[in-house]
């Protein structure tokens, strides 16, 4: 795949629709493409976390350790970033993402993501409406948790 | 040391000074005739006197003597020569005693020459040797640097001065007196004239020249400093950089070079000074004789044949006075220098010799307790470190020390070490007190490592088995000329006093770290440097470097081997995709266009990219193929491409890194360059611009860039480029560059790339890292475990050590002590650059599992973790410098002393 092609990907991402093509260019450029095979995990819960992940083609299983073993919580596929919480507040790994099919992604490090946020806040303000979203959503499936008990 | 320096080389010197005094006497004989000679030759047969007839001979070379008792005694009649011959054979005669004369100088010169620098070895060697027996608390004083400038430099004029310490002044006294006598013969009071003006100089200027010596001494000590401070900025450079001090430091040296200045400058004056009026008084002699003379020759007291000759015989008196005079300013300057260098290696409490003397033979297993008996330690201020403290340490035991930090327990374990002294008591082994032992004993059966582990300059396996080399072990037999060299060597050594132990020998004792030699010594190096968890970064050492074929042919020859099962490995594991291997035929996608096209190595620093670059054939190829035009049209393309992604960007943007074609620097040149050139062909462009755009497409990576600019044309002829280019390579690059040949180990490339044989695909993700473990086991699959270790451990560790991290020589230092095999194994807080987590992962590695392996030491470790104690037989508890608890763990626990306070 070619970085044309992974730009067409990077704008129907949500987080970087409202990203100049050129700098999606310059993103794609200087971020990794790498595959994984089925199984085969992104990063491992408490993992010092390097770098964040574009989802480029196929899925991805998040899941986390509990005493009562590994729980998947979500699935992730195509055109979704995962693994920005633990570069974006220095916290080990949340979670472990593993590839359930084939998968390609971009593999954006810490220091290009961060430094991608302060050269354009429309990104930023992206990200904290993606965030503020999961948490919502996290808060919903708490209190209906809560609520069963 | 001998305090003087002319007894010093007397005493060790004194049947070659007879000698060459003999010498220098047998060669005044042909000095003096040669004197005679022209004398006899102008008035023989050049001015005829004896050849006044026609015809008239001489005797030549009549040898006839009158003995007591025997009368005359007539040995060689002699030769009737004619006037002609009789010139000829003179003339000979004076060659010949040129000759003598020059040949007797020859030796001289030489033997004092020798003289000189054997002693200047001598003396060398006999300071480091007492640097080598100095006590511990002397290093806590003195500067390295200064120690060194005070071997080397300044005792190097006592080589020079050696050879004439006793030559010149008998030879130049003999000359001036010679003089003296002559000119006193000539006329008494003239000549007390001369005596009472060389009696003036003699007292005079050496009063003079002691100032001098003053100036010489302060000057031999800033210069020592000077170099000590050199020394320390040297060593302590991170701190400077850290605290910007540099110009405080700068100050110190401009102020230190300052007072250097005015000491030599007034050196310098006062040398001068010295020099006009011991001119002046040479000067003063013959004016007197001018006038007090003239005055009493006019008076008709002096004959004017006695004053001409008085005069005569002077103009030989000056010269070797005023030699003699700088030959005794130079010894007492050698003698100033060597009272100084003396003075600070005469140190008191000096280890005696017979503590360090070599032994060959394997030293038997210690049979004792290690016992301290009322031990009392201080530091350098004398403040107590540790107070009456007895203890006893068995022989087998697991001794955990633990306490807080400066509670005694490190004190004890240096004491151990015998790093520090103690100020009353001591610590024995069977009653004899460890510091009375041979080093050979304590050296071998006791080991000792601390943080501050020092590595030498040399590879990883010299400093890894360090704690081995006590003695030379195998005898080295040469042949040939290298036999007569040793011989030579052996003996200079021994004439010069040092030691004649070969340093070529092995000296590596296999036979105490519980192996057979060389070839096995893998066999206790591998599990130590895994319980150091270590072995994963020499592997990596190894992976890096570039493989010497002769001495590793074990694991070059098996290279196909080994790059076959490593792609059996990855495709029994369905990671083919993992490495893409070279083949000589299809183009490496992984690999750059410009690694693709030379299809090999270039052997550096003979050969470089840019040189290659430029090289015509190389050039000749591009042309042929037509990939000039292709490769620029790409070039071009990349640098639009580049540019385009980047010209917004300021040049310290972190992006950068990933622009591996280009710098931030390099933009606004390519920029121009792609204004002027965009539009227009390949012949429009000049060479210059057309290698700087081509040079851009030569560093392309498809699957990195992904500017999506390789066709399978371009591959195809890329390929087809570079078998051409190895059909006819020319000699020259014949020897620098080497092709990727699947059968052939690439010597100029290093051994992972010669293992994978291609490149890791830049879409596998954490490629490198999973690359690695499967190398390591499939090393182990396949037995060259070892000989990787082996080639990680020929590593470089540069100067101090500095090539590697403090973590790794912490590991080290601990690997070090364990391999010595020895009885008692002290540990003093040996890893604190670690995280708490390794460092108790290798302490139970040790504890548990190396000491179970046969070799059963006693372990002495003063622990940074107290909770690793119950690893350990008994604990000792140590408070404010004195033994608080000592027992078992379990009955410490129960104790609810200090013990449990530290565990909780």
């Amino acid at each position: 795949m070619l970085l044309k092609d992974e730009v067409e990907m990077l704008r129907r991402i949500p987080l970087f629709s409202g990203v100049a093509p050129a700098k999606l260019k310059l993103l794609a450029f200087t971020s990794d493409r790498v595959s994984y095979r089925a199984d085969q995990a992104l990063f491992r819960q408490g993992d010092m976390g390097d770098a964040a992940y574009v989802i480029l083609s196929g899925t991805a299983e998040v899941s986390v350790d509990t005493p009562n073993g590994q729980i998947k919580v979500a699935e992730v596929e195509h055109d979704s970033i995962v693994g920005e919480i633990a570069i974006l507040c220095d916290v080990l790994r949340t979670a472990t993402v593993t590839a359930s099919t084939p998968l390609e992604a971009l593999r954006i490090s810490k220091e290009h993501f961060l430094k991608l946020l302060s050269d354009y806040p429309e990104m930023t303000i992206e990200i904290m409406r993606v965030l503020a979203s999961r948490l919502s959503h996290t808060t919903a499936e708490l209190s209906e948790e809560r609520s069963k008990h | 040391m001998e305090k003087s320096l002319t007894r010093y080389i007397w005493s060790n010197t004194r049947f070659q000074q007879i000698w060459i005094l003999m010498v220098v006497a047998a060669s005044m004989i042909p000095y003096f005739l040669s004197f005679d000679l022209p004398k006899q030759i102008v008035n023989g047969p050049i001015q005829g006197t004896g050849f006044e007839v026609e015809g008239a001979t001489q005797t030549f070379m009549r040898i006839q003597y009158t003995l007591p008792y025997f009368g005359k005694v007539m040995f060689f009649k002699g030769l009737q020569l004619t006037r002609f011959e009789m010139l000829m054979a003179l003339s000979l005669v004076f060659l010949l005693l040129v000759v003598i004369n020059g040949l007797f100088k020859l030796y001289i010169n030489t033997y004092k020459g020798r003289l000189g620098e054997r002693m200047l070895r001598r003396i060398r060697f006999e300071l480091i040797d007492r640097v080598l027996r100095f006590p511990p608390s002397q290093f806590k004083r003195v500067k390295s640097a200064e120690i060194a400038t005070m071997i080397k430099d300044e005792v190097e004029p006592m080589g020079g001065f050696t050879g004439d310490a006793f030559v010149q002044p008998a030879l130049l006294g003999g000359q001036a007196i010679t003089a003296l006598v002559f000119i006193i013969l000539q006329n008494f009071w003239l000549g007390m004239i001369a005596a009472g003006i060389v009696a003036v100089q003699g007292v005079v200027i050496p009063r003079m020249r002691k100032r001098l010596l003053e100036l010489g001494r302060q000057r031999q000590l800033t210069a020592r400093e000077l170099s000590g401070r050199v020394g320390e900025i040297v060593d302590g450079i991170g701190t400077i950089h850290g605290n910007d001090t540099s110009n405080y430091e700068r100050a110190d040296i401009a102020a230190r070079l300052g007072l250097i200045f005015s000491i030599r400058y007034d050196l310098y004056q006062w040398k001068f000074l010295v020099k006009f009026i011991n001119n002046f008084l040479a000067q003063i002699t013959p004016f007197l004789f001018y006038s007090i003379g003239g005055v009493l020759a006019l008076q008709g007291r002096l004959d004017i044949g006695q004053l001409v000759a008085v005069i005569n015989a002077y103009k030989d008196l000056p010269g070797p006075l005023k030699e003699l005079i700088d030959w005794d300013q130079s010894r007492q300057d050698v003698q100033v220098k060597y009272a100084q260098v003396v003075e600070q290696f005469n140190v008191d409490m000096l280890v005696d010799p017979h503590i360090q003397a070599v032994v060959r033979e394997p030293v038997g297993k210690l049979e004792h307790s290690l016992n301290a008996v009322n031990l009392t330690l201080s530091d350098d201020s004398g403040a107590r470190l540790v107070e009456h403290v007895s203890l006893e340490i068995k022989l087998g035991e697991t001794v955990a020390i633990v306490g807080a930090s400066g509670g005694g327990g490190e004190a004890i374990a240096e004491a151990f070490g015998r790093l520090i002294w103690p100020d009353s008591g001591r610590i024995t082994i069977d009653g004899t007190d460890i510091l009375d032992l041979p080093e050979s004993i304590t050296g071998r059966r006791i080991a000792y490592a601390a943080s501050d582990a020092y590595f030498f300059h040399g590879t990883l396996r010299d400093n890894l088995l360090y704690g081995l080399k006590h003695a030379p072990l195998t005898k080295v037999e040469y042949d040939g000329t290298k036999a007569a060299k040793y011989k030579w060597n052996i003996n200079e050594a021994r004439l010069a006093g040092n030691p004649d132990l070969d340093l070529n020998s092995d000296w590596v004792d296999y036979q105490s770290a519980g192996v057979t030699g060389p070839h096995d010594i893998f066999r206790v190096v591998r599990p130590v440097l895994e319980a150091v968890m270590i072995s994963q970064d020499i592997v990596d050492l190894a992976l890096r470097s570039q493989v010497d074929t002769t001495t590793h042919s074990d694991l070059t020859s098996r290279i196909v081997e080994l790059r076959q099962a490593l792609r059996k490995t990855l495709q029994d594991e369905n990671l083919d995709g993992l490495v893409v291997p070279f083949e000589p035929k299809v183009y490496n996608p992984q690999a750059t266009i410009g690694e693709n096209l030379l299809f090999g190595t270039v052997k550096r620093p003979m050969m470089t990219n840019l040189k290659l670059a430029a090289h015509p054939y190389f050039r000749s190829i591009l042309r042929e193929s037509g990939l000039n035009v292709d490769l620029y049209k790409m070039g071009l393309e990349i640098a639009a491409n580049a540019i385009e992604l980047f010209e917004d960007l300021p040049p310290d943007h972190p992006f950068f890194q990933q622009l591996t074609f280009m710098t931030a620097d390099d933009i606004p040149a390519y920029q121009l360059l792609l204004q002027k050139l965009q539009g227009r062909d390949f012949d429009a462009a000049s060479p210059d611009e057309r290698s700087s755009i081509i040079r851009l497409s030569f560093a392309y990576i498809e699957p990195r860039h992904r500017f999506g600019l390789l066709t399978d044309e371009l591959m195809a002829k890329i390929v087809e480029a570079r078998l051409r280019f190895h059909k006819n390579l020319p000699d020259d690059l014949k020897a620098v560059i080497e092709r990727y040949d699947p059968k052939k180990f690439i010597t100029s490339a290093n051994l992972m790339d010669n293992v994978l044989f291609g490149r890791i695909g830049y879409a596998q993700a954490d490629g490198p890292d999973r690359i690695r473990v499967i190398l390591r086991n499939l090393f182990d699959e396949l037995g060259v475990y070892d000989s990787v270790l082996s080639i990680g451990l020929d590593f470089d560790v540069g100067s101090g050590g500095k090539r590697i991290t403090n973590v790794q020589r912490q590991k080290l230092n601990v690997a070090r002590a364990l391999l010595k095999r020895s009885d008692y194994v002290i540990f003093n807080r040996p890893l604190p650059a670690l995280d708490q987590r390794v460092q108790d992962q290798i302490t139970r590695n040790i504890m548990l599992d190396l000491h179970e392996e046969g070799h059963a030491p006693a372990i002495i470790w003063v622990l940074a973790n107290s909770s690793l104690a119950n690893l350990f037989d008994r604990v000792l508890v140590f408070d404010r410098g004195t033994l608080a608890e000592d027992g078992t763990h379990a009955t410490l626990l129960e104790k609810n002393g200090i013990f449990k306070e530290l565990v909780s």
